[in-house]
Parts: C-alpha cells; sequence; structure tokens
C-alpha cells in the first residue's frame, strides 16, 4: 500500500516529511515504529479508497433520501423520549460558529470562557426551568441522567433499594440497571397509588409526565418519600415545564430531563444531552461536570470548572461518576434555544403542544373501534387502545405516509402511544383521524 | 459622577441581566385547533423565569461569547491525548441532512434503511481498522465505551461461571477514566507500576495476576505516547491467567492501518470518534465511544448492534448481551460524521493520519528535548510528554508556561498528566497540522523557557492577551456560585 500525498486534510509535503524524519534522527517511517512487533506491522486494511468531497456529499444524500422523514412527507406521531419540535434558526446559527463546535472541554478557563459562560446559563436554564437550586453542566441523555440520579439517591441516604414507580419508560429503569449492575443494588417497583414505602428505599423515582404521558402526583409521592427518609426523584419532560409546576415547588430533591426537546434535533436517538437538577445540599454527590463563577487576578468575573475533587480524573475509582467528556454543544442548543423562545414562547410551545394533544385524544376518542384509555391530566402525548394490534395499524397507516405512534402492545393491551407537538398542523391530525377511521371501518 | 468605559472592557453580563419586560426573539403560530379545556389550575405555573431578549441581543451575545474561546478552527491546539485534529466542515454538513438529522429513534427499520445500512458500515470499518470485528456504536463516548467494554468481560466471565474474577490491572499512567470506569463495574482496581523507560513493568505485572484477574486495561499507545514494546508477553501473560485485555483506544490516531490491536491479543478495546475520527469535541461532548470486541465476544455488546439480514438491516439484541446503556442507538450524528471522515480518507488516507501524526510529534520532541526533558530517550508515536522539571527547578512550573502559551495563540498541552511524570505537559500536534505552525510552536516552547531567566514575570502573570488573566478557582470551589439569581 503506497502512502497516499496531498490529501486536504493532511498538509505535510513528502519534502517536509523527509525533512522532519531527518530531524528526528531517522531515514524513514519505519525507524519510528520499531517498538510495533514486525510481524504485526502494516496489516492489511480491507477498507476502500477515499472519495472526494464531492462524491462524499452525493453518497450521504442517497443515504439519506432512502429514510422516511417529515422532510420527504411523513407526517410522524412517535415521541416516547424523543420529540420534534420547530428549531429556530438562532439555535443553527450559533451551532455554526466553529468556536463553540471545534473547542475541547474547558480546563484552561482563560482560553474557554465562552463555553464556561454558556455553560454556567445552561445550568441556570436548567434551575429555571425545573425550580431547583443547583445544576450540573448537562449529562449524556435523559435516561443516562435517570440512572445517575437513582446513584446519588444512594449515595446520599447509604441505602441500597432504589424504587421506582411503575409507570416509567422501560428506557429509564434499563439504563439504571446497566450502570448499578455491579453495584449491588435492588431495583424495587413501586405503583403510583402507594401510600407507604419500605424504610430502606434510598429514593422514589418518579416519570412525570410519566410513559404513558399522564401527569403523576409529585407531591404526594414526594412527601411518602420524605416520611420515610427516602428522596424523591423526577425525570420530567423539559417542554412540559412551560406549563405545568415545576418539581422544585412540590419539594423534589433531584430533577432529571431529556433536554432533547429544546431545540436538539431527533437526529435517530443522539448526541442529546441530560438535564440534571438538585437541592444545594447534596451539590458534593452530584455527577458530572459543574461550572462555576469566580474572578481573575484583577478582579474581573470570570468562569471555570469547579467542585472537580468529585470527579475521575481527581477521584478516579471514588469518583461520584465515570463520566468526562459530555455533551456541551447540545447544552449550548439548549441555552440559545431557550434564550431565543423566552418567557412567553417557553408558554406558548407548551400550549401549543397540549392543545394539539387533546384536540388529537378527543377526535380519535370519537372514532368507533378506538379510545383513549383514561389515565387522568396528560401533557402532549396518550394512549390510544386499538382495535387490532397496534402494528397492524401502523403497516396500514405507513402506506399512508404517517408514522404512527409507537406500539405500547407490551406494556397496555392494544396500546399505541402517540405524541403531538407544535410541529403537527391541525390538517395532519385530521389525516390520521380518517386513516384511522378507514382502517377501523375496514377490520 | 462619571462613569468611565473601559475600551477593551467586554459584555459579560448574563441573558437574565440583559432581560427587558416585553422584548421577544421569537414567535410561535396561534393555534388551528379548537380551544381545548386546561387543566386544574392547582397543577399549572405561573411563568418560567426566562430572559426576554431581542432576536439581535441572542446571535450577538453568544457570537460575542464563542470569540472568547480557543477553538481548531481558530488556534493551535496540542492537547495530548485529545487529538485536536481539523473537524471537517462537510461532516457537520453531512450529519445535518434531511433524512439523517430529522429521523425518529423509534422509527420501524424498514424507514430507516439507510440510517441503518451507514451504522453497519461503520460498524465493520471500525472493527475492520482495529481487528475486532464485534461492534457496538451505543457509548455515547469514550467512558461509556469503557464502562460496556468492562461490563463485556464481566459478562464473559460470568458466562463461564467464573465469577471470582473481580480484579481489574491497570497502569499508573491510565486515564482517571479507567480506575472509574473499574469501580462502575464493581471491579477491585490494581496498579501496576511502569518501568523507567515508561512501558509497563512486565515482572511487577505477573506478580499481580492470577485467578481473580478479569481484566487488564491497557492505553495504546499509552499516556506517555509509547508504543507498548512487550504487548505480545502482556497480553499472553493476562491470557494464560484467564483474564482478558482492554484496549483504551483513546490514542488510536498512532495506529490506523500501521497495526491491529486485535492482531496483539487485545480482546476489547474502545475508540473515541471524538478524537481520531474528527467529529468535533464540542467544548466538551458530545462525544461517541463505539467498544469493539472479539467474535467471541460479541454476544454480549450492549444494544443496540446494526446487523444486515435477508429482510434488509436491522437493529438488534445481541443474544447475551449486556443491555441498555443509554436511551436509544448511540450519538447517532457524530457517527455520521466519523463515517464521512473514514470514506474521504479510505485507506490509504488513513494510514496517512497516523503516519503524519507521529513524524509531527518526534519532530516536536527531537526539537525541544534538550530544554524540556523527556521520560526515556526514545521515540514517540503521535504524542510527546515533556517535563518542565528543569523549569520547576529555575522557578517556574508547567502551569506557568501552560499559561504563557496562551499569550501566543497557542493551547497549552494536557498539564500534570499521566501522573508519574513531573511537571508532564504532555503535547499531540496531529496530523492536521503543518510544519510551519510546529516550528512556530517550537519556537514559542524555547522562548519561553528563555523568558524564565530574562523576564519571569512575563511567565508567573500570563496570561496577559487574554479576556481574563489567571481565575481563582479556589474561590470559586469555597463559596460556589453556579448559576444566575437576581441578586448578583
Amino acid at each position: 500500500m503506497k502512502t497516499l500525498d496531498n490529501h486536504p486534510y493532511i498538509p505535510a509535503t513528502a519534502a517536509e516529511r523527509v525533512e522532519m524524519l531527518r530531524a528526528s534522527g531517522v531515514d524513514s517511517l519505519d525507524g519510528l515504529l520499531g517498538d510495533i512487533p514486525v510481524e504485526h506491522r502494516n496489516p492489511k486494511i480491507n477498507l476502500d479508497t477515499g472519495l472526494s468531497e464531492q462524491e462524499l456529499s452525493e453518497l450521504f444524500n442517497s443515504i439519506a433520501s432512502t429514510n422516511a422523514s417529515p422532510s420527504n412527507g411523513y407526517i410522524s406521531f412517535l415521541g416516547a423520549g424523543s420529540y420534534q419540535h420547530y428549531i429556530p434558526s438562532t439555535v443553527r446559527s450559533i451551532l455554526q460558529r466553529g468556536e463553540f463546535v471545534t473547542a475541547y472541554t474547558p480546563y484552561q478557563p482563560e482560553a474557554a470562557q465562552g463555553t464556561l459562560q454558556v455553560g454556567f446559563e445552561f445550568q441556570t436554564v436548567t434551575c429555571q426551568l425545573t425550580g431547583m437550586e443547583v445544576a450540573n453542566a448537562g449529562m449524556y441523555d435523559g435516561p443516562t441522567a435517570f440512572a445517575e440520579a437513582c446513584l446519588m439517591s444512594v449515595r446520599v441516604t447509604r441505602r441500597n433499594k432504589v424504587g421506582v414507580l411503575t409507570t416509567a419508560d422501560r428506557r429509564l429503569t434499563d439504563t439504571f440497571v446497566a450502570y448499578s449492575k455491579y453495584q449491588g443494588l435492588e431495583l424495587v417497583e413501586i405503583s403510583p397509588d402507594i401510600t407507604e414505602i419500605p424504610k430502606d428505599l434510598a429514593c422514589i423515582a418518579i416519570q412525570s409526565p410519566n410513559f404513558f404521558g399522564a401527569i403523576e402526583d409529585v407531591e404526594r409521592l414526594t412527601t411518602v418519600a420524605h416520611s420515610n427518609g427516602a428522596l424523591s426523584i423526577v425525570h420530567v419532560n423539559p417542554t412540559a415545564l412551560g406549563m405545568f409546576k415545576s418539581p422544585g415547588e412540590y419539594g423534589v430533591d433531584i430533577v432529571t430531563a431529556e433536554g432533547q426537546p429544546l431545540g436538539v434535533p431527533m437526529a435517530f436517538g443522539g448526541p442529546y444531552v441530560g438535564l440534571f437538577a438538585c437541592k444545594k445540599v447534596h451539590i458534593r454527590q452530584m455527577p458530572g461536570r459543574i461550572i462555576g463563577r469566580t474572578t481573575d487576578t484583577q478582579g474581573r468575573v470570570g468562569y471555570a470548572l469547579t467542585l472537580q475533587t468529585r470527579e475521575q480524573h481527581i477521584r478516579r475509582e471514588r469518583a461520584t461518576s465515570n463520566i468526562c467528556t459530555s455533551t456541551q454543544l447540545m447544552g449550548l442548543m439548549v441555552t440559545v434555544y431557550t434564550a431565543t423562545l423566552g418567557k412567553q414562547g417557553i408558554k406558548d410551545v407548551a400550549n401549543l403542544c397540549y392543545q394539539k394533544a387533546h384536540y388529537a385524544a378527543s377526535e380519535i376518542d370519537k372514532l368507533n373501534n378506538f379510545s383513549i384509555e383514561p389515565r387522568g391530566t396528560f401533557f402532549h402525548e396518550f394512549v390510544v387502545n386499538c382495535p387490532v394490534p397496534p402494528r397492524e395499524i401502523n403497516a396500514a397507516l405507513l402506506k399512508r405516509n404517517i408514522l404512527g405512534g409507537l406500539d405500547i402492545s407490551d406494556r397496555s393491551e392494544n396500546g399505541m402511544l402517540i405524541c403531538v407537538t407544535e410541529t403537527i398542523l391541525k390538517h395532519d391530525i385530521d389525516r390520521l383521524v380518517s386513516a384511522l377511521s378507514e382502517i377501523g371501518s375496514s377490520l | 459622577m462619571t462613569i468611565t468605559i473601559d475600551a477593551n472592557e467586554v459584555d459579560r453580563r448574563l441573558l437574565m441581566d440583559r432581560s427587558l419586560a416585553g422584548r421577544r426573539a421569537f414567535t410561535l403560530p396561534g393555534s388551528d385547533v379548537p380551544e381545548q379545556s386546561l387543566p386544574d389550575s392547582s397543577l399549572l405555573r405561573e411563568d418560567v423565569e426566562l430572559p426576554e431578549i431581542s432576536q439581535l441581543e441572542v446571535i450577538r451575545y453568544f457570537s460575542v461569547l464563542s470569540q472568547l474561546n480557543f477553538s481548531i478552527d481558530t488556534n493551535f491546539y496540542p492537547l495530548g491525548s485529545c487529538t485536536m485534529k481539523y473537524n471537517p466542515k462537510i461532516n457537520d454538513e453531512l450529519s445535518s441532512l434531511p433524512g439523517l438529522s430529522d429521523i425518529h429513534p423509534l422509527q420501524p427499520d424498514e424507514t430507516v434503511q439507510g440510517a441503518i445500512r451507514l451504522m453497519k458500515d461503520l460498524q465493520d470499518d471500525l472493527g475492520e481498522i482495529t481487528g475486532l470485528p464485534g461492534v457496538s456504536l451505543a457509548p455515547l463516548a469514550g467512558a461509556q465505551g469503557e464502562y460496556a467494554g468492562l461490563l463485556v468481560a464481566r459478562a464473559y466471565h460470568a458466562s463461564r461461571h467464573d465469577e471470582k474474577r473481580t480484579i481489574a490491572i491497570v497502569p499508573d499512567s491510565a486515564h482517571g477514566t479507567n480506575p472509574a470506569s473499574a469501580a462502575m463495574a464493581g471491579l477491585e482496581v490494581v496498579t501496576v507500576r511502569s518501568d523507567e523507560q515508561g512501558n509497563v513493568d512486565v515482572e511487577n505485572l505477573r506478580e499481580l495476576v492470577n485467578e481473580k484477574t478479569a481484566v487488564f486495561m491497557l492505553t495504546m499507545p499509552s499516556t506517555l505516547g509509547l508504543f507498548e514494546p512487550n504487548i505480545l508477553d502482556i497480553t499472553n501473560i493476562i491470557h494464560d491467567a484467564g483474564g482478558l485485555v482492554y484496549a483504551d483506544g483513546a490514542n488510536l490516531n498512532a495506529l490506523l492501518g500501521l497495526v491491529k490491536l486485535g492482531d496483539l491479543g487485545v480482546d476489547i478495546c474502545h475508540s473515541n470518534l471524538h478524537k481520531t475520527f474528527s467529529t468535533p469535541h464540542g467544548g466538551g461532548g458530545p462525544g461517541s465511544g463505539p467498544v469493539m470486541v472479539s467474535s467471541e465476544l460479541a454476544k454480549f455488546l450492549p444494544t443496540p448492534v446494526a446487523e444486515q439480514t435477508d429482510h434488509g438491516y436491522v437493529l438488534s439484541q445481541p443474544a447475551m448481551s449486556v443491555g441498555s446503556i443509554n436511551g436509544f442507538h448511540g450519538s447517532f450524528s457524530i457517527v455520521v460524521r466519523a463515517f464521512a471522515y473514514i470514506k474521504a480518507l479510505g485507506c490509504e488516507g488513513l494510514k496517512s493520519v497516523s503516519e503524519n501524526a507521529i513524524i509531527g510529534a518526534n519532530y516536536i520532541q527531537s526539537k525541544l528535548k534538550d530544554k524540556y526533558s523527556i521520560v526515556a530517550d526514545r521515540y514517540c508515536m503521535h504524542e510527546t510528554v515533556l517535563s518542565a522539571a528543569n523549569q520547576k527547578k529555575r522557578g517556574v512550573s508547567g502551569l506557568d508556561i501552560a499559561k504563557r502559551l496562551l499569550d501566543f495563540g497557542i493551547h497549552a498541552p494536557t498539564m500534570y498528566f499521566p501522573l508519574i511524570v513531573e511537571e508532564a505537559l504532555m503535547v499531540e500536534p496531529t496530523e492536521s497540522e503543518s510544519k510551519e505552525t510546529l516550528d512556530h510552536f517550537i519556537a514559542v516552547m524555547r522562548q519561553i523557557d528563555d523568558e524564565i531567566d530574562r523576564s519571569p514575570e512575563l511567565i508567573f502573570d500570563a496570561p496577559h492577551e487574554l479576556p481574563v488573566k489567571r481565575l481563582d478557582e479556589v474561590a470559586a470551589v469555597r463559596k460556589p456560585v453556579l448559576r444566575w439569581s437576581p441578586e448578583g
């Protein structure tokens, strides 16, 4: 295999390479590779040859065009942890700033004040939305934030049973199970109407709106948790916080959320950003990076990573988490999104989601063969009980360029979880309803 | 009283301090559905305290902030073990294409064939590059990749009813995530020494392995930038004791096309796509940390894994999977960028990446080792760990030198790591940088060494040219202020 010369990503010329090798005291590259066992050096690598930028663009456009998406005529009613929302131009524009995109983790604060101040703003937004006292600079995604919150409750209470409501998304509990597999912890499933809990629970972890879209009685469950010395953890949908009371108002101890609805594209599941907030008293048990305000030697305000003795690069095997690289850039997107929507916009988007979802639910409920599962107050997701297995309904919807709701028949008989956000027009909802009507009557 | 305005002062007021009631940056459409009744008012909140500012103010605020950063697009960034290479712009464009950026993770497989195929192709490429054909793209960063790999190791031992294996052996030069991930996986961490050449002390390793050894975690090349010359002995020692070998692939940028980890006896590794495969670091993520394993271990991989079947491409759960370590399928839009990078370079280009990275690092080392000492006088791989021990004797620390570098528009090297090197400055130039840039860096490093004797105050007070001078990080810890508040 010959060495490629002059790739656009590699500036050194052949002559410069020779010059640098000679300066290092060798005649050829092999002189630098003496530590690599010779029998394993330069193996055959079975990959294609490189493409030009134009060829690359053609290839990826053809890959993208084979996927069904809103951009090629499909409407989608999928939610369940990833949500389609309008992303303002400001978010896309700021995301073009290479100074943000191509910076590293801010280990040199003097050279990273932009990233650090944005992170401080992100912590502020997380606190304002959730009604909590302190927040970190972000976790990988909602489920990992939730799992870390459960682990944190174990550290705080020194108890080893984690209570999770039966109405929570299994993606949350599965992630917790994977995170805690070798921690000697026990997962205890808790019914939402429980009034007494075992005395040795570290927490009651609640998802609200829950997996089925319904609002849980966070206030009552928090009281139950506290009267037994357990923490209350709530995993929220941040868009719902434009409308519903914040967990902070109910005295919740730790709040987590999937930050994706706040300006981050769905992108087939990632990267997203986990929001993580808690009461100030627990701050030294928090996982992840935290940014603090301080001053420089001339008294000017500046920002820096702080409370780092919790973290793996200092505390190694005794760290609060192994997390290192996280999702700062998604945190920037959330910060620009919330700054753009502002006080009024966050209310408006929540209200639009609520209005449209409730309109859809009431129209579907009028159909003969379909009904809305009564689960109390909901935000923008609800369960439809279908006359036949939802996969059959979804197959028929797909023929009409509609991506139906999530098949949740493993959790609710013939249940389909439908999500409606502000991006869905009345016309689209009516198309779904008439399609369901047709499909239902042809059974 | 007259207030003097400082011409150089950047307006650092926070968003909430710029807020004025009634201003807006955005409007939403009105509702097009009949009005629905609201829930009980006891459930509803009044306001969310978010800023009220104009659209221009949003753009200007964040644009001005961005200018306070060093970044790859604007600065040489020789941050060791972080592989701050050029992040090709086309990759950002491709990852935001409609059809890739707007697909939902729970869409039926048949509606996302292109996306799953792309994942499968990247899995195959990473398997080929590392010689470890079982690949899951699920881990969201390097530390998750490590954790996933350790879960695989534990699942493997459990499947053989060999559950007494609870020890992870980790070199003293390892990155902090290694022991932290091992602890999360319920493994007891035992540290193996490095010898005076910077290699794993093989005799010490022999003493440490036994029937409780679950896994040996080795960074390849090591955090000293050195290729472990005894690697074949090491993998044999671990395998003979019944353990597995885990390679931390943070430094994979040194190995592309030059050697396959699988050929050396490595069983499990991860790769940071945000390092070797050029995806932007974003100021601290998003990352992506795919985990690669031998065929024998593939059935334990975290879910999902993309596969090709007779009915097309599917996302599936391996037979004895360690489960799901995050919400969905991994950092898909990072995966798209990494795949585009591999496609753009191809087989020869990838090899050229590592060759040029190694040549550049050795060039820097050879031009600076008379001033800044190195651990052992031997060739390095893609990075060199310089020590400021000589400078320290003259009163200037590695930290001081790092801060002074910032004045020249050069990002500081990784400091005080690995822990086993006194006053360590870990320099990784990457293949992206031209010889002119390397020469400039060398000249600046030599000038700083001169300044110690001529004008040390330049170094102690550095940085001089940045938006802030050195920050009081102790005060930030003692009285943590972690968010805006109306009181300021």
